[in-house]
């Protein structure tokens, strides 16, 4: 357990080493700007539907041990979600506060991955166990919602690009497809909720 | 000549190479005769990450190309040039796929020789450029340009060609000539966007674009075979490329084999795509924001690599207003975008 969760963080931050490295030298292609930021917002959604899969797994090949890498995998899919809004800030706005928040408020893209956004996070404050047990059935409810989330990402995604629509219609169709897994649970929480 | 250079602490050695090299162009093309951009591309492929599901393989065939003969464009040191390697390896021209860095991956194996540009439509003189015509036939010049793409990033090119005014007038226009239509190579078998709509972005090729007369014959606009003094690389448009700097990147076609002058005012490829995110002027604004994103400020590409603070405000018409504002008096930009 120690030496797959040692290689679960290390194949999810030894990507980053070698981004940033290339990028502050610029030697990752003209625009590492462009490159930092889509590699961490398909980094960051490649990651979610990884982690939407444990589940599923675990209940099909009766291997209740791969629900202990969930969390692991939620927290680096909000680590590469923080570092893509960082990266937005920093390197395409470059600080540029107003401009960031008429983005949010004006651009619908950018609305929805910011919602998004904000769910990961409230996910990952979340995740800490004494929190956990302090909100009792709430924290179930609330952590539901990675599915809300997960859908604004695949919207975000699809939005923000030009003319393509194949690969996020994989992205989509993928998603809906672990959507459809957990149909029974989704349906009773949307009536309770 | 003054050259403005950032303070040289802040530079490696391997950055300022490209300047270097342009500077003394002349007596290093001398030397070399041919110059590939083979080892110019090699930070190209750096794209594709290994969490990348998407990524893409790679071709090693480079493109060759040829000095040229040309008229320099004396620097006032008042832009910082980008790069050879990245106006190389930056490109979006989707007849080679969707990413920027596919075009140079996918487009090296282009043929150019032979190739035939026709020019024709209401005028009395209609004709053809052969290959060699293409850098016989006008007395070519350098043009310094910024380019400002619809994505909000730009860059700094220096291009060598000739004015399509010249052209145009060769051509001997009709009364009825009142736009001008552009067409880029259509061949799938050498595209592989045209081939498949997914590689393609799903656009109806060939792509198309167009200029009204009068912003044709403006002295701006130009007939692009080179940059940096040698013909151009196929993903930038080889051989022969439209660039209108006062207008956002798409509007400058790549890789063009029909001029066409005609009386009403043509489809344009973008325009078709999506008519209200990208109009048929495009001219670059800073206060019309694309639906999508602002359009006030871009990034600059040169050197530097993600620390380079390279955010500048956008100019209306990219800082060319003096020489083409007149040609939109009383026209309603926003409306006209």
């Amino acid at each position: 357990m120690w030496l797959s969760k040692s290689i679960v963080h290390l194949a999810s931050l030894l990507p980053l080493c070698w981004l940033y490295y290339h990028a502050i030298n610029d030697t990752l292609g003209a625009d590492p700007v462009e490159t930092v930021i889509h590699f961490t917002g398909i980094g960051a959604l490649n990651l979610l539907l990884i982690t939407l899969l444990i589940s599923p797994s675990a209940e099909r090949f009766k291997q209740p041990k791969l629900l202990k890498f969930r969390r692991m995998l939620g927290l680096w899919a909000f680590t590469y979600a923080l570092l893509h809004l960082l990266n937005f800030i920093a390197f395409e706005l470059q600080f540029d506060w107003s401009l960031l928040f008429s983005e949010i408020v004006e651009r619908p893209y950018i609305t929805v991955g910011m919602a998004a956004f904000v769910v990961l996070l409230l996910l990952t404050v979340t995740s800490v166990n004494r929190i956990k047990k302090q909100m009792g059935p709430k924290w179930q409810k609330l952590h539901n919602w990675v599915y809300i989330a997960s859908i604004a990402v695949v919207v975000h995604f699809y939005w923000s690009i030009k003319s393509d629509i194949y690969e996020p219609g994989i992205y989509a169709i993928m998603l809906a497809w672990l959507l459809a897994l957990r149909k029974l649970k989704i349906k009773r929480w949307l009536k309770i909720g | 000549m003054l050259i403005k250079n950032p303070k040289s602490y802040e530079l490696k050695e391997h950055q300022v190479t490209d300047e270097t090299t342009y500077l003394n162009r002349r007596e290093l093309l001398k030397k070399m005769g041919y110059v590939g951009t083979g080892s110019l591309l090699a930070s190209a492929s750096a794209n594709a990450g290994p969490l990348d599901f998407f990524g893409k393989k790679e071709d090693d065939k480079v493109f060759a190309r040829t000095a040229l003969d040309f008229k320099a464009q004396p620097q006032d040191g008042s832009e910082i040039l980008t790069p050879e390697a990245k106006v190389a390896s930056h490109n979006n021209f989707y007849e080679f796929g969707l990413d920027k860095a596919d075009p140079a991956k996918n487009s090296q194996g282009l043929k150019v020789d032979p190739w035939q540009l026709s020019i024709s439509g209401e005028m009395n003189n209609p004709f053809t450029l052969g290959y060699d015509d293409l850098f016989k036939k006008y007395p070519l010049e350098e043009r310094i340009y910024r380019l400002r793409c619809v994505e909000a990033w730009s860059m700094v090119i220096p291009w060598v060609g000739f004015s399509l005014a010249d052209v145009i007038k060769a051509a001997n226009p009709t009364s009825k000539a009142k736009y001008v239509a552009f067409e880029t190579l259509y061949d799938p078998k050498q595209m592989p966007g045209q081939r498949s709509r997914r590689i393609g972005g799903g656009i109806d090729y060939p792509y198309v674009e167009g200029l009204r007369i009068d912003e044709a014959m403006n002295r701006l606009s130009f007939l692009s075979v080179g940059l940096y003094g040698k013909t151009l690389p196929p993903q930038n448009g080889a051989p022969i490329r439209l660039v209108v700097p006062w207008k956002y990147g798409f509007k400058s076609i790549k890789s063009i084999v029909s001029i066409k002058l005609v009386e009403k005012q043509p489809p344009t490829t973008w325009n078709i795509l999506a008519p209200h995110e990208y109009g048929f002027y495009a001219n670059v604004n800073p206060a019309v924001s694309h639906p999508r994103w602002s359009q006030a400020s871009e990034r600059r590409i040169t050197t530097g690599g993600l620390f380079a603070r390279n955010r500048i405000e956008t100019l209306p018409f990219n800082g060319y207003g003096e020489e083409v504002a007149a040609l939109y008096k009383n026209m309603d930009l926003a409306k006209f975008y």
